[in-house]
């Protein structure tokens, strides 16, 4: 954990003897910051506390507690010391079960009468309420069961005796909703011990004053105050490279598979080696290329969120046990915990983000001073220019973690129903109370009231649901349920994860019926390819009843675009669909050579703006390009040549014939969720402009239209103005009437829906799933924009919309830096630049009026279908 | 499941369906005009449900009502229908009518004013809110067509029904889109149903196998503007 680096004085921290032996005895120094931290906190302080990977940074975190519980609980058992004194709150479950394993160390070195306990969704109901009886002196436990146990009755005396709450990960948990429920329980944690100070722990951040201020209370009668910050020195910088390959880049795509062999390479001539990619489709595709070529059966395993939990399990303990040379992981394991002696991260695709890559890296080698080794391999010949731009940002110690959020009125109605179930309050006291928590510092006084209508009867101008209330303003001013039975219903939907809609994939029987039906395959437990891993390439046959292995689960939408037969790749195998049953995807196995990859979503982050902006001054810079690959510098010297390269200031738009069709394509590197916002935006307005518009497509970095209309000759004529179809007056009316009928919009609405209270995702021991939900989201979704555009609901999903899956912000920002700066250059031909977002038309799918095309295409197929059978 | 090779015989222009040899306009908004007579008929309104789950502390708007009757006021204004038939359901429960808007009543009136109104029966409105007018039937005959809320199982000569809500899961090469939707072999139609909060079932649920055995049927599906003819060899299941 902690290893000497220089004497310890100029800390005021009082390490009592005990501790100061047993630091001793592992023959290590207690660091600066892991002092400087409980100083802080013997103050009465809160503090953050900012430390690279494998820092020490969780017994700096807990040192504090420890040492004042081992004064408490040392003398007297007197029952006014027991109870509840330090809390950790962790954004994984697992990772709160690990921490308490390092926590039993020092505790049973020490021989502190320290309990120790998890409370997690896996913790048997006996023990949960024995703990609310009897509570340890810590408890590590998840935002959820905070927030459960927060709105019961028994709160109030469990948490008065918590003198420090200590916050995990916390630059990943506050970027999302479940940052601010977290918030609010926070403030509420205040409330009932105001003794409490507060240590967050946390990766190095863009901006720490953000995090410094989520610490502390924000009340408006206080002065904006933030926690005190700590800083550990950084680890040793890390060895960063770009593979250099042997192979010709391609122009397009993630697949990465023409490095495929020097990934293989690296990771034989390394002791353990995580291999990062972006999306859960592209894991599944590696890991198969990988097992393609693995002639020396090297154990190399395979972990998304999409596997089943238990075989994620056993991964993560055979990481642990050192069996394994390589995982290929999405971010399901980005955060946290040690699974063993990770000596090199390969990084395959874009890396996104500068932070995001310093994180991963991290996850090599967890040790101060030794470098981690990691190296980036770029799919594409863009992602090169990315994974250059990391590399620099990575090693200048550039950060780009997001912006602070605020908090969402969705999480407010929720935790506002969660504080009715624990007892009657207040609206006054409880608003007071949640302006306290930073992300909601701003709330008005209206959308807290609207909020509380919400919860009591809906919030609807036409107030017909009064005698249905959840809650209920009493006579003496305060509310509180009307029934036990919200309470129940709040229990049961508690949390802001909302995952999309799943099936269980369950392994039924096989393709080819030859042979015997076979036994299970030991080699699967890892996840093996089984016909790949020592050759039992047996087919699997015969029915298997119902029985059959669940293999893990799989987004309903992506299921619903195959059809019995079609095969995909899941959990490293290949997969034909046999039939959908209620709520599970039957599968077989399948040899075919060809499946059709899960595009499943998963992971899919936008690059960074940072980021973003070093990819334009490279590509602008022809000076840097030394640093780059031949290939790549061929491609942009050619550009340059015959089109011109984007100024890293400016928007290059380039227009040109191909086919029989009109291309317009931009270059604004904004993110693929931008573009697709602004590629619907632009469509609408050209059909209006009568340009005919056919579709588009999006990358990270560029968005092509194609139109029946030559856009580019009538710039040229003057008949059109570039820079009007780019204004940013396309955020008014046309974005309204898009979002009226936009799927993601309403993808988003239900989101709020669901986390709101809306609609219950499970009620008395059912858990629904989209197939059950008696009604559909988008039906409210329609009915309510008609009648009552301005509920908090629509507003709650319009506040997504402009960080989520629209990334609305980012596109106004862009519009609003390129106005005045747009260049026009109109070809004769595709650009070199175009050629990659113009292969991509195909593979992605392609947007516009697409509902009713789909609708036009399956009728055009009648017609055709019909002719032949007039004949 | 239904036959999966089920196609279609000969491409019917899109919006008219032809039903026990009448021709019929199929409205994108889910209802079926019957132009020789002027005859419109809409299935499953389920006035009140958001009411209805209000009861249960689930607060859905409180439009729906509103919001299906404006649809059907258009359709008024489109066709000039001299009598309407609502195919059942059309109230969510029995208790609807101690939740209806008096506003909603009065839209009611108001479209019935002029032109015959029939509701016939539906299971979740065995009996109707005492306070709107028109004609309650179990069943309405009316030349070769029944009207009725719930379709026979077997073959069955002009009927006309709901009930069943369904719709169409529609794949092409773009993607895919699930729309409710009118099936019909011709012979007999089961109709999407109409109301602001009504779901769909997959036309290819056993439960309309029953109906149209492996008689070849089509899908109506419901577009924006218009509805699409689409071979059910284009549908997948949910």
């Amino acid at each position: 954990m902690a290893r000497a680096r220089k004497p310890v004085v100029e800390n005021d921290a009082r390490l009592p003897p005990q501790f100061l032996q047993w630091f001793a005895a592992r023959g290590w120094t207690p660091r600066d910051h892991q002092l400087a931290l409980l100083a802080q906190a013997q103050a009465g302080r809160s503090a953050l506390l900012i430390a690279p990977t494998g820092a020490g940074k969780t017994l700096a975190g807990f040192l504090p507690s420890l040492v004042e519980l081992a004064d408490l609980r040392g003398r007297a058992n007197r029952a006014q010391d027991r109870g509840l004194h330090t809390l950790y709150i962790s954004p994984l479950k697992a990772l709160a079960v690990d921490v308490a394993r390092n926590l039993e160390i020092p505790v049973a070195e020490m021989g502190l009468r320290i309990s120790v306990e998890t409370r997690t969704g896996d913790t048997p109901s006996s023990k949960r309420q024995r703990q609310k009886r009897l509570p340890p002196d810590i408890l590590l436990t998840t935002p959820e069961q905070l927030a459960l146990l927060l709105a019961s009755a028994d709160a109030r005396t469990l948490f008065a005796t918590v003198r420090r709450v200590v916050f995990d990960e916390l630059h990943a948990v506050v970027t999302s909703k479940r940052g601010d429920l977290l918030a609010l329980d926070f403030a509420r944690l205040r409330t009932l011990a105001p003794a409490m100070s507060a240590v967050g722990l946390s990766a190095t951040v863009r901006d720490p004053d953000e995090l410094r201020r989520w610490l502390v209370n924000q009340s408006q009668e206080r002065t904006p105050q933030m926690a005190a910050l700590v800083t550990a020195p950084p680890g040793a910088p890390a060895e960063l490279s770009m593979l250099d390959t042997r192979e010709r880049l391609p122009w397009a795509g993630h697949g990465a598979y023409h490095a495929i062999h020097e990934i293989y390479e690296r990771i034989k001539n390394s002791r353990m080696t995580l291999v990062f990619v972006n999306t859960r489709a592209q894991a599944e595709a590696i890991f198969q290329q990988l097992w393609r070529i693995n002639e020396d059966n090297l154990p190399i395993a395979l972990h998304h969120g999409s596997l089943d939990a238990g075989q994620r399990r056993r991964v993560e303990g055979a990481m642990a046990a050192g069996s394994l040379k390589a995982v290929v992981c999405t971010s399901t394991l980005d955060l946290g915990i040690d699974w063993g002696d990770v000596d090199l991260v390969i990084n395959v695709g874009a890396p996104k983000g500068a932070s995001r890559l310093t994180q991963r890296i991290g996850r090599a080698n967890h040790r101060l001073d030794e470098p981690s080794r990691a190296i980036l391999v770029p799919a594409n010949r863009f992602e090169v220019l990315e994974c250059r731009a990391a590399i620099d940002a990575a090693n200048v110690g550039a950060q780009d973690t997001p912006p602070a959020r605020s908090g969402n009125l969705d999480v407010l109605c929720q935790h506002i129903l969660g504080m009715a179930c624990a007892w009657p309050f207040q609206a006054n006291e409880l608003y007071s109370e949640i302006t306290a928590a930073e992300p909601y510092a701003a709330l008005s006084r209206k959308d807290f009231d609207d909020a509380l209508e919400f919860v009591a009867t809906g919030g609807y101008a036409l107030k017909t649901y009064d005698r249905f209330a959840k809650i209920k303003r009493t006579k003496d001013g305060l509310w509180r349920i009307a029934h036990p039975k919200v309470a129940q219903s709040y229990r049961m939907n508690v949390g802001t994860i909302v995952e999309s809609d799943v099936l269980k994939v369950r392994l039924v029987r096989g393709g080819a019926s030859s042979g015997k039906a076979s036994s299970s395959r030991g080699s699967s437990l890892l996840n093996y390819p089984a016909k790949l891993a020592g050759g039992q390439s047996q087919p699997y046959t015969g029915r298997v009843s119902r029985g059959g292995r669940v293999l893990g689960e799989i987004e309903e939408y992506f299921l619903e675009t195959l059809s019995p037969g079609d095969t995909f790749l899941f959990g490293g195998e290949i997969l034909s669909l046999v039939g959908i049953v209620e709520n599970e995807a039957h599968v077989a196995r399948a040899h075919s050579d060809a499946p059709k990859v899960p595009s499943y979503a998963g992971g899919k982050f936008p690059l960074s703006t940072y980021l973003a902006e070093r990819v334009r001054k490279i590509i602008a810079a022809p000076s840097q390009w030394t640093q780059l690959p031949e290939q790549v510098c061929d491609w942009l010297s050619l550009q340059r040549k015959v089109s011109r390269l984007p100024p890293a200031d400016k928007l290059l738009i380039e227009t040109f014939p191909r086919g029989n069709r009109y291309f317009l394509v931009a270059y604004p590197f904004e993110g693929r969720l931008a573009h697709q916002t602004l590629g619907m935006l632009l469509t609408r307005r050209m059909e209006r402009l009568g340009l005919k518009p056919q579709g588009f497509v999006a990358n990270e970095y560029a968005l092509a239209i194609w139109s029946l209309s030559d856009v580019g000759a009538r710039a040229e004529n003057g008949l059109l103005s570039i820079a009007e179809l780019f204004s940013e007056d396309m955020l008014g009316d046309d974005l309204e009437d898009w979002l009226q009928e936009s799927a993601l919009m309403k993808r988003t609405f239900r989101n709020c829906a669901i986390v709101s209270g809306l609609i219950e995702r499970r009620f008395q021991g059912k858990e629904k799933s989209g197939r059950q939900v008696t009604i559909s989201t988008d039906l409210i979704y329609d009915v309510l924009r008609r009648h009552e555009p301005d509920h908090i609901l629509l507003r709650a999903a319009r506040q997504d919309a402009y960080t989520g899956l629209l990334d609305l912000a980012r596109l106004a920002d862009m519009l609003g830096r390129v106005r005045g700066k747009i260049l026009h250059k109109h070809l004769e031909r595709i650009s070199p630049l175009a050629v990659p977002v113009m292969l991509e038309i195909g593979r992605e799918p392609v947007y516009g009026e697409a509902q009713d095309q789909i609708l036009a295409e399956a009728a055009d197929d009648l017609v055709a279908e019909a002719r032949g059978s007039a004949r | 499941m239904l036959d999966r090779n089920v196609t279609i015989h000969r491409a019917p222009a899109s919006g008219a369906i032809e039903i026990a040899g009448l021709g019929f306009v199929a409205d994108a908004s889910g209802a079926l005009f019957l132009e020789s007579d002027r005859l419109l008929i809409v299935a499953d309104l389920h006035f009140e449900k958001g009411s209805a789950f209000a009861e249960r502390r689930v607060f859905l708007p409180p439009y729906d009502t509103a919001a299906t009757l404006a649809r059907i006021a258009r359709l008024a204004l489109r066709y000039s229908p001299r009598a309407i038939v609502a195919l059942g359901d059309s109230f969510h429960d029995t208790r609807a009518g101690q939740r209806i808007h008096e506003g909603d009543v009065s839209s009611i009136e108001a479209l019935q004013r002029g032109r015959e109104w029939i509701w016939v029966a539906g299971n979740h409105d065995p009996e109707l809110p005492a306070q709107v007018g028109g004609e309650r039937r179990d069943i309405y005959q009316h030349g070769p067509l029944t009207f009725r809320h719930e379709p026979l199982a077997g073959e069955a000569l002009g009927e006309i029904a709901g009930h069943l809500h369904p719709a169409a899961r529609i794949r092409s090469q773009s993607g895919s889109t699930r729309r409710r939707c009118f099936v019909t072999d011709g012979s007999r139609c089961v109709m999407p149903a109409f109301g602001a909060f009504t779901g769909g079932l997959n036309f290819r649920d056993e439960a309309f196998g029953k109906l149209f055995g492996e008689r070849e049927i089509v899908v109506h599906a419901l577009g924006r503007d218009r509805v699409y003819a689409v071979s059910a060899a284009s549908c997948l299941a949910d």
